[in-house]
């Protein structure tokens, strides 16, 4: 004898080519059933000719680039004729910006060294899932919390005269007290938007700021002794 | 009537020998198409079929697919300067002075492999943050991020260890300026730093290291981690759909619905 049916086993009227989600409802449940009917393409070809052509765009800048300008090239490697300032490639300008400030332990590993372990942990460490406004849920709490931590940072950056670092520090704590002041339902665009962002996006906006900061302040404005130069007075 | 040449390719495609090749078959209906990708080694890290919405400019700005492109841009312009390059002192120096120079359109190569690894570094942190910000390292794919901090971490040291290679002053005082941090690692970074350059100082160990790591195993690294990073995006589920997108709530997808064939 076969066991009883508890469960029903159903595919959607509307069958095409595309793969779908079967369900199964057990024991006279009813759970809800979200509609899921997403329009897709082929990868062969439609998906690939788009992702040639965005290459090709990119090529043909990269190029026209190559035809116009060269690559630089300076006098044989000599060591014992010191450039002033020697400067790492751009992407590493960041770090050198914080090696003037701080001894080489600290900005030459444990910032990097913290700086890849944060990227590492993004993942597992965003327990809000649903990525709700930081400020929705015990707003008091977390804008105490969250103007100490903002404060702490500043006082520590003053004390060492980061003050390259001070600016995007103190921007995104000015936006953090818009933010907790702005509801979701704003009329305003912009504080509507933060008003939504969680704090996973408030760290790393902050990390982004401060990466552009310092890379162009150490492309940019950094000459002899690593002191303070205006690039259009050179 | 087909053209001539359409009808030297169908011609191609009926041969025994490209029977044998190209498993997929002629044709060109829906399953053909996802056999093309389903039973060739190289595609078949990509899945058969792609959300829509996902195609257009807006979601993945197609930062991950120009970085593949500045990625394969790289590795040909790559191989063919190795053609024109010794890794030693002072023929380093004097090969990129030829390649300036001499050799025709070397000049050429040159800047599109320097302008190219720019990009590709720029790129690799744009798309970084871009999936950031599209909340697509969720889980599932937790994993898929750690794997893009590895690539970018390769790539970084790419472009870094390729800095080196043309021995001009530019070159050996950034290494110099570089590597001199790493001796601040406590206890094992004068070991470190030892074992990067193949000595004390910036010499012509340290060239012919940065070269083997520039050319072979970065490279290698940089093309395992990508093989797992792609495979990843199908295991789990195709690219990620942002709940703001109109529908998206409704489309969460399982890995279920993406397992191949
Ligand atoms: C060599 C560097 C890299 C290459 C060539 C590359 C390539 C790609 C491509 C082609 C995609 C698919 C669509 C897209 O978003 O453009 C993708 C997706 C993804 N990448 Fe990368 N990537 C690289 C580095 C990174 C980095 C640095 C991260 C993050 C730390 C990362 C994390 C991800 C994630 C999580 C996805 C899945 C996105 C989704 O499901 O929507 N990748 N990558």
């Amino acid at each position: 004898m076969t066991p009883p049916k508890d469960f029903t086993a159903a595919i959607g009227s509307d069958m095409r080519t595309s793969m779908r989600r079967v369900l199964f409802i057990t024991r006279r449940t009813s759970p809800q059933v979200k509609a899921y009917d997403e329009e897709r393409v082929q990868t062969f070809p439609e998906v690939l000719i788009r992702a040639l052509l965005a290459v090709e765009c990119m090529l043909i800048a990269l190029v026209l680039m190559s035809l116009f300008f060269n690559a630089p090239l300076e006098g044989i490697a000599n060591p014992t004729n010191t450039p002033n300032p020697a400067k790492a490639p751009w992407y590493f300008l960041g770090l050198q910006e914080m090696l003037h400030y701080f001894p080489p332990v600290v900005a030459g590993v444990l910032i990097p060294g913290l700086l890849v372990i944060g990227l590492i942990v993004i993942p597992y460490f965003d327990i809000n899932i649903e990525a709700e406004g930081f400020f929705l849920k015990n707003r008091q709490r977390r804008l105490r919390l969250s103007m100490i931590v903002a404060g702490a940072l500043t006082i520590f950056l003053g004390v060492f005269d980061v003050y390259v670092a001070l600016v995007p520090t103190v921007l995104i704590a000015g936006l953090l007290l818009l933010a907790a002041f702005s509801s979701p339902e704003s009329t305003n665009r912009f504080r509507r938007y933060l008003a939504q962002r969680p704090i996973s996006w408030w760290i790393m906006t902050w990390f982004l700021f401060e990466l552009i900061v310092l890379t162009a302040v150490g492309t940019y404005f950094r000459g002899p002794g690593w002191s303070w130069v205006l690039p259009w007075r050179s | 009537m087909p053209s001539t040449i359409e009808t030297y390719f169908d011609k191609l495609e009926r041969t025994r020998v490209w029977k044998s090749i190209f498993r997929s078959g002629k044709g060109s209906s829906t399953l053909h198409n996802a056999l093309a990708i389903q039973q060739n080694v190289f595609l078949h890290l990509f899945p058969t079929k792609v959300r829509k919405r996902m195609l257009g400019l807006g979601a993945t700005w197609y930062l991950g697919t120009l970085t593949l492109g500045t990625f394969l841009v790289l590795v040909v312009t790559g191989i063919l300067l190795m053609l024109y390059y010794h890794p030693s002192v002072p023929q380093a120096y004097s090969d990129v002075k030829d390649l300036q120079f001499i050799v025709s359109s070397g000049l050429f190569l040159r800047n599109l492999h320097r302008w190219a690894a720019h990009a590709m570094v720029f790129l690799a942190f744009a798309h970084m943050f871009r999936v950031f910000y599209r909340g697509a390292y969720r889980a599932p794919r937790e994993f898929n991020w750690v794997v893009g901090v590895v690539l970018l971490l390769v790539t970084l040291l790419l472009s870094y260890t390729g800095y080196l290679l043309p021995w001009d002053q530019l070159a050996y005082w950034a290494i110099t300026v570089g590597t001199n941090i790493s001796s601040a690692v406590p206890l094992v970074g004068e070991k470190i730093r030892f074992l990067l350059l193949g000595g004390h100082l910036v010499n012509a160990n340290a060239l012919l290291r940065f070269y083997v790591l520039h050319t072979v195993i970065l490279p290698i690294s940089a093309v395992l981690f990508l093989a797992i990073h792609f495979w990843r995006i199908r295991k789990d589920g195709g690219l990620y759909v942002r709940e703001s997108e109109p529908g998206a709530a409704a489309a969460q997808p399982t890995s279920e619905e993406q397992k191949p064939l």
